[in-house]
């Protein structure tokens, strides 16, 4: 029944009143995220274009190869987001609803890969399946081509990006009320249609978000086409990156550059379509809706995913552990006499400075590196997502404008990006503070995407309760959005650390190589022959993979101050 | 007719259910009464199939539901927080059971205007489910329910969420609805105004076991152990000890009691005093209402108006309901009828 | 991913080069060295230079040698560095054409063989040189009781069929190298030989880091290819870096007619630098017989330096060609794009 009573009202709007307006609101959750990426995307990129864009660049042969180009890039992205969330639905269902032992570093496993070099992954999946790998011991039928075939790259994009549809997607759906769910069974709903008339509809915002971020992720992609393709294949990405570095083309490249910026806009407008509508409710402790398998069916299920799963991401992973600690060339002499030999020197070895040379990375000093620009990028993508993610929760038309521009960042070529940077800043840009920017860029977007369906949903009536009780704008925020939103923030705040964490390129191009991080440390040693540099990338790899698993988990037992069970 | 045969269901180890049997027949509203945690909404799951009983079996009609998932019961659930879908307006949340079953669009209008119309609703059929208020939302949770007319409703704490107004005027129209259409249902709650209100049959659950099972009025004169009287807030609870047939004696004094059951010397009795029972205010004890028989004397310590009565509770914690006001610190007197519980 | 070209890219310039305007007896002056990623040199030996010259040397690595290249061409009007490091011979007509170097005519030339003076005008010095060279698994050619091949025809013979791995001559220099070598060999003729070399399942990848260790099986990567288009420093590498150094190197190189090519690396002061006194210091430097000799277990290359001697490793281990292929700078640099698109049709397509 509505009781408002009219005191009540004059008081809101009092409290109200005593706020800036709408308009200068807006503006103010604006002004940091927007000038971050003016200063640090937009301008650049923009200067780069304009200056080697050239209209004689729209030849037949050029327009040809950026249209085979994009149809290719296009189709394998799709493919590769299907297939992401074939795996990605059932397994963040799986993290979502049920609890069993070991979930926490599975789960934790599976977001190892999203930060580890290609040419790691590459020689994980290599120890697995390759012509000597475990597969081909066990089962010694003629190995499968693996590397080159487009088999690889989906592969790959599936293993790279699962995690992003278990987080974003698990997320909203641990917030779900059970007894939704409970009420369409006693509807008459079979377990299939429960799924298909109730959750999924309410999980569309997230699920259209998470799909949008892995699309762009594979549109965009880069190692592993030019790695696992073995040169077959050919993405917008890739051929700017030929063009602008080496064979040039920088005119070519630019036009590549803006096809591409304009398939971004094009696929975050349509993402802004879909999901305008966002169904708030109040959302629900994740504990209320956890519970162990109980009918054989659910522990059916459980158990042959999480074996699928450990198979999937488990397996190729643990080539490099147990290459760092195990050698296998004892005798390299006799071929097929491998004498493993357990060994910790590929460890000890890392703290050695064999050669004395200058751009040795003490691998302590590397972690240390590593997690204090990933700190520093959670830092940063949050305090730009939040404010950013608010606005965008309750659009208003300056929302609608700025929404598709958000994704950018992610869509955009990182070649091109990075020349434009050398043209506008050039010289004074040389402080390590940039790294975290620029994996600030990349994390932004997920922030964003993660945060705002989270946002949305939480019930006005809410915040209005809380205001009429007298709590000011910022504590309502404190007291109300963000203990609901712990989760939400968490599983972003978790997206910003990894991306950073395997932020390769960023680390490997320091100036300064008193700042080096741990995938620099691994590519300067899988840029010689020897078996030393061979053990020890394979040591630093699995330093990586342990920091991060480690982290991981312990972000998700944190817990911000004055939240709740939520 | 639903039957359900000695359910057994421990929760992380601790019994939470044990041995409960009770039936439900056509047109009958079974109240489930007990306090919050008592295990009477995993009784209602169990029922629903939502969730499986340790042991035991739920039967309807002599079939045992056993193998049959929920959403082939047709039963249909009231939820406390309603539990709408949120993406669904007004209409396709009433017509979401209609189109499980596959009915065609014409039916489903009509059975929509109809279970609408039955909770005074009919215009609302465009609206979003959100922007209505407690009561529209649990009446629409109502009218859901009813749509697919199901052999059994369930409704667990429905009106928990309303205030009191609200509360009563949904109640009266529930059970003009349970009347009309004669489905039986099972309905829990922890409010005894509300069980009385609407139960056929009385079950009163603790500790996992039904303590008192009867019709309300019959519950209500016999209520048989004082856990359920004081459950049911009927009056003052005491703990005595039987000095002779028909006399108790208690820490306020010592009585006459009526009693159905045969007392030993020395045993341990449980009497009720109600509060609203014979009393009479009188002078404070003179020496010639020595001999007066159940009288219980003290001193006023606090009176709350109620409308038509007063709450006068004394200095010994004992209340009663007395048509004048007493002064506070004033010594009164008041005549009672002792029942025995047990 | 694309992540890593990213930064890889934009951060080059994060370096600027400080310059201090201080006179130079009040604090060390800072020199920006740009090279390329496979750069490397002792503390010891940066440091010696350091002292000497009361200078602190900051070292910019910004990718590979091609894209170093593009990098300085493209910021020439604002150089991000002293001294451009990493220029090799077959960019060399690049980056004399664009015009990005200032000429030196430094002393330690003299001590320099001529082969390796490429650049007659001096705007870019000879550093080091290496050689490309097919590397082979010894011990799977022993125990398959196979002839090692020795020429570039031998590889097309159809006992050692998928045998051989090369690198994309688009996106790897090394690749780029091989194919030099073969266009050297074979002439216009090339396009055939490399169609006979995709008949013999010659496998192609992005760059030496996968074919090295991926796919070569003489690695530690243990991959299915027992030849792989590498250094031929690398089997002396394999040594060196071993936990436990073995009596022979597990891998040696084919260095038949041809089937090398050998690659200079150049050094030349950027135009527009504001030490350029420094700069000529640090580029006799380079040429001296100290960093010379530094040079070969740092960077796995040999010094041009006619005084300085090689580490044991080398002199047992590598295998150095004596014919290498090789290809005038101005012809590389006019038709290599050209080339690369021939070859990409005739075996990646």
């Amino acid at each position: 029944m509505n009781q408002t009573v009219s005191h009540r009202d004059t008081e809101t709007q009092r409290l109200l009143n005593f706020s800036v307006s709408l308009w200068q609101k807006r503006f103010l959750f604006w002004l940091l995220p927007l000038s971050f990426l003016l200063i640090f995307f937009f301008f650049p990129l923009s200067r780069i274009l304009i200056l080697t864009f050239d209209a004689s660049t729209f030849t037949l042969e050029n327009l040809r190869i950026a249209i085979n180009a994009l149809g290719f890039t296009f189709y394998q992205a799709t493919l590769s987001t299907l297939l992401t969330l074939l795996l990605g639905l059932p397994a963040a269902y799986l993290f979502a609803r049920y609890d069993f032992r070991g979930k926490s570093l599975l789960r934790a496993l599976i977001a190892v890969p999203f930060m580890l070099p290609t040419v790691v992954v590459a020689a994980g999946f290599n120890a697995l399946l390759g012509p000597r790998g475990l597969l081909h011991t066990l089962f010694p039928v003629a190995s499968l081509p693996f590397i080159g075939t487009l088999t690889a790259i989906l592969v790959a994009h599936v293993f790279y990006n699962a995690t992003i549809i278990i987080r974003v997607v698990g997320n909203t759906l641990s917030g779900l009320d059970p007894k939704m769910e409970q009420a369409a069974r006693s509807l008459g709903a079979n377990p299939f249609r429960v799924w298909w008339n109730v959750v999924l509809p309410l999980l569309r915002p997230s699920l259209f978000a998470a799909s949008l971020l892995v699309f762009l992720f594979d549109f965009t992609s880069f190692g592993v086409i030019l790695l696992l393709g073995a040169s077959r294949f050919s993405t917008l990405e890739v051929e700017i990156y030929l063009r602008v570095l080496k064979l040039p083309n920088i005119p070519l490249a630019a036009l590549l550059s803006i096809v591409q910026l304009v398939c971004t806009l094009a696929f975050s407008i349509l993402y802004t379509r879909f999901t305008s509508r966002i169904f708030s409710y109040t959302p629900r402790s994740a504990k209320s809706n956890i519970r162990k398998p109980k009918t054989i069916r659910e522990k059916v299920f459980v158990i042959t995913f999480c074996l699928l799963l450990s198979a999937f991401f488990i397996l190729p992973l643990s080539a490099l552990p147990f290459r760092s600690l195990f050698r296998l060339e004892a005798d390299r002499g006799q071929r097929n006499e491998i004498q493993p030999g357990f060994t910790t020197d590929y460890y000890t070895e890392l703290f050695v400075n064999r050669r004395g040379s200058v751009f040795y990375v003490p691998p302590i000093e590397a972690t240390f590196n590593s997690l204090g620009y990933a700190s520093a990028t959670v830092a940063l993508s949050l305090l730009l997502g939040f404010p950013a993610a608010f606005a965008l929760a309750k659009p208003t038309r300056l929302e609608k404008i700025l929404d598709p521009l958000i994704m950018l960042p992610l869509g955009s070529s990182t070649v091109m990006l990075g020349l434009g940077f050398i043209i506008s800043y050039g010289a004074w840009l040389t402080s390590p503070f940039l790294v975290p920017v620029a994996h600030t860029l990349v994390a932004l977007p997920f922030v964003i995407r993660t945060l705002q369906p989270a946002i949305a949903s939480i019930p006005q009536r809410l915040r209005q309760a809380a205001s009429s009780l007298g709590a000011s704008p910022f504590q309502v925020w404190k007291t109300i959005d963000l203990p609901i939103l712990r989760r939400a923030t968490l599983a972003a705040g978790t997206f910003a650390f990894t991306i950073s964490l395997g932020e390769f390129g960023a680390t490997l191009l320091i100036s300064r190589p008193e700042y080096p991080t741990i995938p620099v440390a691994i590519e300067r040693f899988l840029s010689q022959p020897g078996g030393l540099n061979y053990g020890q990338a394979m040591a630093m790899a699995t330093i990586l993979m342990t920091l991060t698993t480690l982290s991981i988990l312990l972000i998700e037992k944190l817990r911000l101050p004055g939240a709740g069970e939520f | 007719m639903l039957e359900v045969r000695n359910l057994f269901k421990s929760y992380d180890g601790k019994p939470l259910l044990k041995d409960i049997s009770f039936q439900v027949g056509v047109g009958k509203t079974v109240c489930l009464l007990g306090a919050s945690g008592s295990g009477k909404s995993t009784l209602l799951k169990i029922v629903a199939g939502l969730e499986s009983p340790d042991s035991g079996s739920v039967l309807f009609d002599g079939h045992d539901l056993a193998n049959t998932p929920p959403h082939l019961r047709d039963f249909g659930l009231v939820f406390q927080d309603y539990a709408l879908f949120p993406h669904l307006d007004v209409y396709d949340n009433v017509a979401f059971g209609l189109k499980m079953r596959r009915m065609n669009q014409d039916e489903i209008a009509q059975r929509v205007a109809n279970s609408l119309e039955m909770v005074n609703l009919t215009e609302f059929e465009k609206r979003q489910v959100t922007d209505l208020s407690g009561g529209e939302q649990q009446r629409i949770a109502l009218a859901r329910a009813l749509a697919p007319r199901p052999r059994l409703l369930m409704f667990d704490e429905p009106l928990g969420a309303l205030d009191r107004t609200l509360r009563e005027d949904l109640l009266n129209e529930l059970r003009k609805i349970l009347h009309q259409t004669q489905i039986p249902a099972i309905y829990v709650t922890h409010d005894q105004e509300e069980a009385f209100a609407i139960a056929d049959r009385l079950l009163i659950l603790h500790d996992g076991i039904i303590v008192r099972e009867g019709h309300p009025a019959d519950v209500w004169s016999n209520p048989g152990s004082a856990f359920v009287a004081r459950f049911l807030g009927l009056g003052n609870v005491m703990e005595g000890k039987a000095i002779g047939n028909k006399k108790v004696e208690t820490a306020f004094g010592t009585f006459r009691i009526d009693c159905v059951h045969t007392h030993q010397k020395g045993d341990k009795v449980h009497v009720l005093v109600r509060p609203l029972t014979r009393v009479e205010r009188s002078e404070p004890l003179g020496e010639g209402r020595r001999n007066a028989v159940n009288l219980i004397q003290g001193i006023v310590t606090d009176i709350l108006f109620q409308q038509e009565r007063f709450k006068v509770t004394l200095d010994n914690g004992l209340y009663f309901y007395l048509s004048e006001s007493p002064k506070i610190g004033e010594k009164i007197a008041v005549q009672v009828k002792v029942e025995c519980l047990t | 991913m694309k992540r890593f070209v990213f930064l890889f890219v934009f951060l080059l310039a994060s370096c600027s080069s400080q310059e201090n305007v201080t006179p130079q007896f009040t604090g060390p002056q800072t020199l920006t060295v740009m090279t390329h990623d496979s750069f490397a040199v002792s503390e010891a030996v940066v440091k010696s230079f350091e002292e000497a010259n009361n200078a602190k040397v900051v070292f910019l690595q910004s990718g590979d040698a091609g894209a170093v290249l593009n990098k300085a061409i493209l910021t020439k009007d604002a150089p991000l560095a002293d001294l451009l490091f990493g220029v090799d011979n077959t960019f060399l007509s690049r980056a004399l054409e664009a015009d990005i170097f200032e000429a030196y005519d430094s002393p330690a030339l003299h001590e320099i063989s001529s082969e390796f003076k490429l650049d007659s005008s001096n705007h870019a010095l000879p550093v080091d040189f290496g050689d490309v060279c097919i590397n082979y698994d010894k011990s799977y050619f022993a125990g398959n009781n196979l002839p090692v091949p020795q020429s570039l025809e031998e590889l097309t013979k159809p006992e050692y069929k998928d045998f051989l791995v090369v690198e994309n001559p688009a996106t790897s220099s090394t690749g780029l190298a091989f194919l030099i070598a073969t266009i050297a060999h074979y002439g216009d003729e090339f396009p055939d030989y490399w169609r006979a070399l995709k008949a013999n399942g010659v496998v192609v990848v992005d760059g030496w880091e996968t074919a090295y260790y991926t796919n070569f099986s003489g690695s530690s990567g243990n991959g299915p290819q027992p030849m792989v288009v590498s250094y031929g420093t690398s089997p002396a590498a394999e040594v060196v870096f071993a936990e436990t150094p073995p009596e022979n190197a597990p891998t040696a190189s084919i260095i038949g007619l041809d089937t090398c090519f050998r690659q200079i690396e150049f050094v030349g002061i950027l135009k527009g630098t504001r030490q350029r006194h420094l700069a000529e210091t640090f580029v006799d430097f380079m040429l001296s017989k100290e960093f010379q000799e530094d040079m070969p277990l740092q960077m796995f290359v040999y010094p041009v330096n006619q005084t300085a001697t090689l580490p044991e490793a080398f002199v047992k281990y590598a295998q150095v060609p004596d014919q290498p292929a090789s290809l005038a700078p101005d012809e590389i640099a006019a038709n290599r794009d050209q080339w690369i698109q021939e070859w990409t049709n005739i075996v990646l397509k």
